[in-house]
């Protein structure tokens, strides 16, 4: 039953399959008539909500509840899913699942522990178990001791790790749902190269998901677009699928190759629709930018904040220096109505940096100053601001919306911040952000049961509810669909053309671009500052006052290119 | 908690990973496990000083032998070292009076009979206590689960449930500076502790959940609860080095009531 032994690629086949989740009125798919041969390659796209994940945890059979045909509350199935003429559950083990979250899919805490996880539950015997182990690590890349902790791992590392573990299980099919989501460039390569490694050495089916699809358009040979309620509706090559259906899989929420977002395509010097009015309105908070008009004013170039030299260190507690220092001699401006995209390879601090910059986390050396500007009546360093004084000046939106919600409701949830700071407009404030963040229809809900893309406008709108001038994000657009993508951008655009000072931590080049962002590269050996002239705050003091930030810029994409056009580049060391 | 030897790795044949700690701490935590229980069963069948002493002053002897450094053992020992003047406190002022009595406050008696009592059970909780302490701190929960799943028979499921969670609770930390950090950060954290407290507790709760679901799956998808026998890739060993650690361990305890009842002040 468990199948150990068998090897070979592994059919799929849906009839008139659908699923309804437990609780839920609507069926999350129905109808679907799909047949993955052996061997096949196949990538599935659709809209949220089109039932992608379904497909592939029916597959796996990880789908949580048990249909009960008596329970009308209960999950309920019709059709059939076959993987080799069998119900999936029955052949468990030969169908391997890497998921979207690194973090929550490693099982052991050994890296050879949790990649013999798989086989010690399959019955494999132990010598053959280690033989797997290795060769599996070796397929995927993974040079490393096999009694290493999985707890330091990197993102890529650890979908890597994942990808050794299904290997070492020896399966029919690889099931792949969105395992890039959360990676940064060099993470999506590391993992696509092991899956192809991995397929190569096992020839095993693949399904994958994704919205970025074209991570993987060289490795699959069919692209299935499913719509809501509509089962399959295109079927074919990659090519075809793409020649024929692109404005509709544009529409469906995936990124589809060559439809990326032009520069400053979000911002309103870019071309794009200008900021909701009511997030241009701002004024009445204490230090709330002043800009109003629907182009940035040359000579309002302001600082709010500056770095000098600043190094920053993570597991210290608040109120004691200390913790593991994980960047240094980072020299910064944050800038009215600018963007400063802090990018680098992960692990080298940049959240640690976004924290620290938000007058979160205190800096481990160097100075973090905020100007008159910024701090008004209070004192010049963000980090002993009281929450409230904080709150009104520097807005934080953290990675995992999760974090950060403190109310019942989206309506409380978008309220809590001006109520806190005493705001006498807070009501209206809420109704003005409802619409503009396209929350209306859900304010009586709780922040918690929102999807994902709802949750992080959410998020977004509850922290520039208080109008704070400088808002400071970290990874905002992470796993995220096109038409979901493009809502977030879009708002960031219309905050920073309103005056915000923005800081986002992120490793999405598409967001960069589409805000004609400024760009700090942070390394394990320093940081580089890629601003437009005039903005860094160089240690030789080499800034070319002259070119206005307004001037459409045409600097290139890679932090790497040297000084491009109006671009100097300053490079920091330790 | 993992050590830097990297045994593993050398050389491509299969074979498992072998024991990765060496000296006491390669010992299967089992092992130490059923000693201590053992000493504890043999120092609780009297009441007395001397078999107390004995074996605290076995202990003692032995303790070198482990190689942990002054500062770590007196941190790994404190909780112990700061119940037992509390223990003894209580006893010594509660404890049945008998003897020249010392000190009387009508509920208080401090007498020669609670006074022996209190030293008694102080250097009792020493000798058990110490033990443990010493060799349970720092256990690789793996070991221990490879220990209780195939010495002890404990059932897999609950075992590497319990290893999962143990691991998971790692990541809860740090979600709750992230969870203080947001509150800060939207201006509602000068007051209101209490309230913020059980909004965050609740946001913890949700997201840990939210994680167990999440590594839920991924355990099934890698056919945990599959039918069928389950193998261990780690094979929990209890072989020389564990049967001398119990030895020891009862020895001590042995030792301890021979040497009271050959004193003539073992009482059961």
């Amino acid at each position: 039953m468990t199948a150990v032994s068998s090897s070979g690629a592994a059919r799929i086949a849906f009839h008139d399959w659908g699923w309804r989740y437990a609780g839920r009125d609507a069926w999350a798919l129905r109808g679907l008539d799909l047949v993955v041969e052996p061997g096949e390659r196949v990538a599935v796209v659709g809209p949220s909500g089109a039932g992608k994940s379904t497909v592939l945890r029916a597959v796996a059979a990880v789908l949580a509840d048990e249909p009960d045909p008596d329970d009308d509350t209960a999950a309920a199935v019709q059709g059939s899913v076959l993987v080799d003429g069998a119900d999936p559950r029955a052949v468990r083990g030969r169908v391997g699942l890497v998921m979207q979250d690194p973090e929550a899919h490693t099982v052991m805490s050994r890296i050879g522990d949790d990649v013999a996880f798989g086989c010690e539950n399959t019955g494999v015997p132990r010598a053959e178990t280690w033989e797997r182990v290795r060769h599996a690590l070796g397929v995927v890349g993974l040079d490393l001791p096999l009694d290493r902790s999985t707890s330091r791992l990197s993102g890529g590392q650890r979908q890597r790790l994942a990808l050794a573990g299904v290997l070492a299980m020896r399966p029919g099919v690889l099931v792949l749902d969105e395992p890039c989501a959360n990676l940064d460039p060099e993470g999506v390569a590391q993992v696509h190269d092991a899956v192809r490694a991995l397929l190569h050495t096992s020839g095993a089916t693949m399904l994958v998901v994704e919205h970025r699809i074209g991570t993987w358009l060289d490795l699959v040979d069919r692209l299935v677009l499913l719509e809501p309620g509509g089962g399959v509706v295109a079927d074919g090559t990659p090519a075809s699928v793409l020649a024929e259906h692109g404005p509709a899989l544009t529409a469906a929420g995936v990124w589809v190759p060559g439809a990326e977002p032009a520069r400053g395509s979000s911002r309103a010097g870019g071309g794009r629709p200008v900021a909701p009015s009511t997030e241009r309105a701002g004024g009445s908070a204490p230090g709330a930018p002043v800009a109003g008009g629907a182009f940035r004013p040359l000579d309002e170039d302001t600082a709010l904040l500056e770095a000098r030299g600043l190094a920053t260190a993570r597991g210290g507690i608040l109120g004691r220096a200390g913790g593991t220092r994980v960047g240094s001699g980072i020299d910064l401006g944050i800038r009215r109505g600018r963007v400063l995209a802090v990018t680098g390879p992960n692990g080298v601090g940049k959240s640690t940096l976004g924290l620290t910059l938000a007058g979160l986390l205190r800096p481990s050396g160097g100075t973090l100053l905020a100007t008159p500007d910024l701090a008004g009546e209070a004192g010049d360093a963000p980090i002993r601001w009281t929450s409230r004084q904080l709150a009104a000046r520097i807005g934080s939106v953290f990675q995992d919306p999760g974090h950060q919600f403190v109310a019942r409701s989206v309506r409380e949830e978008l309220g809590a911040g001006p109520r806190a700071l005493g705001m006498s407009d807070a009501d209206a404030r809420v109704e003005e952000l409802l619409d503009a963040f396209g929350l209306r229809h859900l304010a009586d809900a709780n922040p918690f049961t929102l999807s994902g893309g709802e949750q992080r406008r959410l998020a977004i709108g509850a922290v520039v509810a208080s109008r704070p001038p400088v808002v400071v994000l970290d990874e905002p657009t992470s796993g995220q669909d096109r038409a979901t993508w493009q809502a977030v951008v879009d708002l960031l655009g219309a905050l920073a053309d309103a005056g915000t000072a923005l800081v986002v931590v992120t490793h999405d080049r598409d967001l960069v671009r589409a805000l004609d962002a400024d760009e700090a590269v942070l390394a394990a050996d320093g940081a580089r500052a890629v601003p437009p002239a005039g903005t860094a705050v160089p240690p030789d003091g080499r800034g070319d006052p002259s070119a206005g930030p307004g001037a459409p810029s045409a600097g290139p994409d890679a932090p790497s290119t040297g000084p491009g056009g109006p671009r100097p580049t300053t490079e920091v060391h330790r | 908690m993992t050590t830097p030897t990297t045994r593993a790795g050398a050389g491509g044949r299969a074979e498992p990973p072998g024991r990765t700690r060496r000296g006491v701490a390669g010992v299967q935590p089992v092992a130490a496990m059923l000693g201590v229980l053992a000493l504890g069963l043999c120092l609780v069948t009297s009441l007395d000083v001397v078999s107390a002493a004995v074996a605290l002053a076995l202990e003692l002897l032995l303790l070198p032998v482990l190689r942990i450094p002054p500062r770590t053992l007196l941190l790994r020992a404190s909780p112990v070292l700061v119940a037992v003047p509390l223990t003894a406190l209580s006893i010594a002022l509660y404890g049945r009076p008998s003897g020249r009595e010392w000190f009387d406050l009508g509920f208080v008696h401090v007498t020669d009979g609670s006074l022996t009592l209190a030293l008694a059970t102080a250097l009792r909780v020493l000798a058990v206590g110490l033990p443990a302490v010493v060799l349970f701190v720092g256990v690789d929960p793996t070991d221990l689960a490879d220990g209780l799943a195939q010495l002890l028979r404990l059932p897999a499921r609950f075992v590497l449930g319990a290893l999962a969670a143990v691991r998971m609770t790692t990541l809860l930390g740090e979600d709750w500076r992230q969870l203080a950090r947001a509150r800060r950060a939207r201006g509602l954290a000068d007051h209101g502790r209490l309230r913020r407290g059980a909004s965050m507790a609740f946001a913890l709760l949700v997201l840990a959940l939210r994680r167990a679901t999440t590594l839920a799956v991924a355990m099934e998808s890698r056919g945990f609860g599959a039918p069928g026998p389950r193998t261990w890739a780690r094979q929990a060993r209890f072989a020389g080095p564990e049967w001398a650690m119990v030895a020891v361990l009862v020895g001590i305890g042995v030792a301890s009531i021979g040497v009271a009842v050959a004193a003539g002040t073992w009482r059961a």
